[in-house]
């Protein structure tokens, strides 16, 4: 799903937008890269730029759907062999062309990056082998049936094995980065700029720019005056609290797109005690929120519309699953839960709290758009239907390690999170938020609230295992439908992105957060 | 006076030792960077092997041990973050700091030292009581707002100069700096200028004072009586002796507009060691904080010592051997 909306006066775009035409282009983003290494660090901040340099074997579009990339042609074989047919013809920026030898030598770079302080090796775990059957054809053995392989494909980037000890400084000074992307490297210098060039000669058509240059300024209202004073000419993280004054600057367009990040509750659902729940005097009292009903009625006492007209000043959309719809795996049968403060009082009371109980909410207030008065919304919200609901907020440096705790579990009752699915499917926060925890698999390892259910992983074990697309979607379906109505977890809402630039150019949204000059129509 | 500063030095190894200790246990204390670093697909192999690598599995004392090690070796750590060496890091960004440093100094020592002494020396004077009012503005209002302002003002609405960033840098006998290209100054004048605001206003307020002062001390009187030119009497005894608690401030204040320009330089997006710290600070990134501060307390101990230095040569009464400092 996209939704894109003309902010600026479209007369007026339209008038200039005929005689502006743009050569060069320069992106102001929020965070600094830590690396040009694309197989360095695994943050969408690197990814958004290293992925202009280099290609993946498969691409994920504007809506993470997977589409062509260096691989033309791809499917499983057997269960657990799947053969990609690579894309003739493709060269590298420095002339070389690219054979399956590359690709190979890309895989096997993944686990070894030295200093890598988040590796892309996960994608890379579900390979057990790869045979390289000619120069263009490559057979992928997974261990057991993996039908999340072409996905995680699309997250590696393919570089030149002709530098084959290249280390990330010589990827951060230049010479390595070597890719067969739309833009060529041309400088790096850290905390101050990336400067990319058009490569002509990419395999699906010369890019729209001629250079791009990259400008990392944190602070929102200095991201936001560098576009009014013409210094750049797109903005990534528009902050909503400017969204109604630039929206009557003739100067500025606008557009929003609804990203794959749902912002959620974890609730602490499998100890008999929860650190911060206390009965109505303060006294320790057995955790309500193992009882199903006590957690559906937290769910239909946060009125999610007023959280998203009111705090989000309508710059979001109201969650009832954990990714939006149009998303591979989302349920079409499951509604945004109603607003029923009544309901959740008479609920409460069934569950034998009619007086309610003492709950303090934690929340990060650095992290998500409007984090901190999110949560004191719903503090609000949970107190008028009688649970006393506290707000603690803290920078994301010290909460999400609090959060996660330790195997005991984590050191908070209720706590606001989101998760953007990189996959671009259901299967990725499935996995991660409401699996049973298992450190061995891997599965539910950001279950912070401790859901566990055996019909939900049985469901969701069989969608991983299953190759077939149209089955794998149902079972996904199906599994949240069970999450969600045990209230593994509460979604609130799921987040929309805002891109700024200046009028003559126009930012096509990407569920992904990404900022891409690719994105970037001129109008 | 060797003495003296053998002294000093010993002193700062200490220093440096304490500050170590602390900032070790303080992010320690925090939290554990891997939790924000690593992917959230990653497995708990993956964390565990993460969390091992950067040596974070093994207790406080003993990471604490193997840092004091490599120190005495010369390094630093190497930035959880980018993977490269910590002090590497900082000095790269060190230029770009040091820039804006001496440009808001210089500002606000030829800009605050006239303003004050005109102002100490016409008290009553309308252009004084001005300067006087505006050095308020200087001091309370807030940098961040303040440095907005000055973007929407000069950057937005009139367009004169650019909203933030470095600009291309010029070379002038083999040194690359933003003071040689025209494009390196325009970018740095509204950095700068929101930098130098609170101080020019500190200069200001400390001439002022000091020159009302002295004006009225006998040796003053006396040069006067002398029929010395009021020119001599200011440009020589006043200002020679309002000197010393001027070079005091300038001293420390440089030393704090280094160490602290994380405000201006992220309203700024401005290339400097204040922007790294900051960013660091926030990602856990506990070797780059700790060369950050290494840098930064070496450099306060300098600047100490050339202040001290520099007193011995501006009042011939100290003796810098003597002081048991």
């Amino acid at each position: 799903m996209l939704k894109t909306l003309s902010t600026a006066s479209f007369a007026v775009a339209m008038v200039i937008g005929a005689t502006a035409y743009a050569e060069d282009i320069t992106i102001a983003v929020a965070s600094e890269v830590t690396a040009m290494d694309p197989h360095y660090h695994n943050t969408g901040n690197n990814n958004q730029i290293v992925g202009l340099i280099y290609d993946r074997m498969l691409h994920q579009d504007s809506n993470q759907q997977l589409g062509p990339g260096l691989a033309v042609e791809w499917g499983p074989i057997a269960d657990d062999v799947w053969e990609f047919k690579l894309r003739e013809g493709v060269t590298f920026h420095d002339g070389s062309a690219l054979t399956a030898e590359d690709i190979v030598f890309s895989y096997e770079r993944v686990p070894n990056v030295p200093n890598s302080p988040s590796s892309f090796a996960t994608y890379t775990a579900g390979i057990a082998e790869i045979t390289v059957v000619d120069d263009y054809t490559l057979q992928f053995k997974t261990n057991g049936p993996y039908p999340l392989l072409p996905i995680d494909l699309s997250t590696i980037q393919i570089v030149s094995s002709e530098n084959p000890d290249a280390t990330t400084e010589d990827y951060n000074a230049g010479p390595a980065s070597v890719g067969t992307g739309p833009y060529k490297f041309v400088s790096y210098t850290p905390g101050e700029s990336i400067i990319l060039e058009a490569n002509a000669d990419y395999w699906g058509g010369a890019p729209e720019f001629d250079t791009v240059t990259y400008r990392p300024i944190s602070s929102d209202a200095a991201r936001v005056a560098a576009l009014l004073a013409g210094d750049v000419d797109v903005i990534s993280g528009v902050p909503t609290s400017d969204i109604a004054t630039l929206e009557g600057n003739p100067d500025i367009v606008l557009s929003q797109g609804v990203s794959n990040r749902v912002i959620y509750l974890h609730v602490d659902s499998r100890r008999v005690y929860s650190p911060y729940i206390t009965d109505n005097d303060g006294n320790q009292m057995f955790n309500p929120l193992q009882d199903v009903n006590v957690r559906k009625a937290i769910s239909m006492a946060i009125d999610r519309d007023t959280i998203v007209e009111e705090v989000m000043e309508g710059i979001a959309i109201p969650a009832g699953q954990v990714l939006p719809e149009g998303f591979f795996g989302v349920s079409e049968n499951i509604e945004v839960p109603e607003y029923d403060p009544e309901g959740a009082r008479e609920l409460l009371a069934e569950a034998g709290y009619p007086d309610g109980f003492r709950l303090t909410i934690h929340g990060p207030n650095d992290r998500y758009i409007n984090d901190e008065q999110i949560a004191q919304a719903i503090a609000q919200m949970l107190t008028r239907v009688g649970i006393q609901t506290e707000v603690e907020t803290m920078p994301r440096s010290v909460y999400f390690g609090r959060a996660s705790g330790d195997d005991e579990g984590s050191e908070f009752s209720l706590m606001l999170v989101g998760w953007g699915s990189g996959t671009g499917e259901a299967s990725s926060p499935l996995r991660a938020l409401l699996h049973t925890r298992d450190d061995d698999s891997g599965l539910g390892r950001t279950n912070r609230g401790r859901y566990s259910s055996a019909p939900f992983d049985a469901t969701l074990q069989l969608a991983l295992n299953t190759v077939d697309d149209d089955m794998r979607q149902a079972l996904l379906a199906r599994a949240t439908e069970i999450a969600m109505r045990e209230v593994g977890l509460i979604p609130t809402h799921f987040q929309v992105n805002t891109w700024g630039s200046r009028v003559g150019l126009r930012y096509m949204p990407r569920t992904d957060e990404y900022t891409r000059p690719t994105n970037v129509v001129i109008e | 006076m060797t003495v003296f500063i053998i002294r000093r030095l010993l002193q700062s190894v200490l220093v440096v030792a304490v500050m170590t200790l602390l900032v070790f246990a303080g992010v320690y204390a925090i939290g554990n960077p891997v939790e924000i670093l690593i992917s959230q697909d990653a497995t708990e192999a993956e964390r565990a092997a993460a969390i091992a690598r950067l040596g974070l599995d093994k207790s406080l004392p003993e990471q604490y041990l193997a840092f004091l090690g490599n120190l005495v070796k010369g390094d630093l750590g190497t930035s959880f973050v980018f993977g490269e060496p910590a002090l590497q890091l900082v000095l790269q960004r060190f230029p770009a700091t040091m820039e804006l440093a001496i440009c808001a100094m210089m500002m606000s020592i030829f800009i605050g030292v006239p303003l004050g002494l005109y102002a100490g020396l016409r008290p009553e004077s309308i252009a004084g009581r001005t300067i006087m009012t505006g050095s308020i503005f200087g001091f309370s209002l807030p940098n961040f707002w303040q440095g907005l302002m000055l973007i929407m003002l000069f950057a937005v609405i009139l367009q004169w100069l650019p909203a933030g960033g470095r600009g291309v840098r010029g070379e002038f006998l083999g040194i690359e700096s933003s003071f040689f290209s025209w494009d390196g100054i325009s970018h740095l004048i509204l950095p700068a200028i929101n930098l130098a605001l609170f101080k020019t206003s500190l200069v200001i307020r400390l001439t002022r004072a000091s020159v009302r002062e002295t004006i009225n001390l006998d040796y003053v009187k006396f040069a006067r009586a002398k029929g010395l030119r009021p020119r001599r009497v200011i440009g020589l005894h006043v200002l020679k002796n309002i000197m010393i608690p001027l070079v005091t401030i300038i001293g420390l204040e440089f030393g704090s507009v280094i160490a602290f320009a994380v405000v201006t330089e992220t309203v700024f997006a401005w290339p400097g060691m204040g922007k790294l710290i900051i960013d660091s600070i926030f990602q856990l990134d506990r070797p780059v904080i700790v060369a950050y501060l290494i840098v930064i307390v070496c450099l306060f101990i300098t600047i100490n010592l050339v202040v001290d230095i520099l007193y011995a040569i501006l009042d011939p009464r100290v003796r810098l051997a003597d002081q048991k400092a």
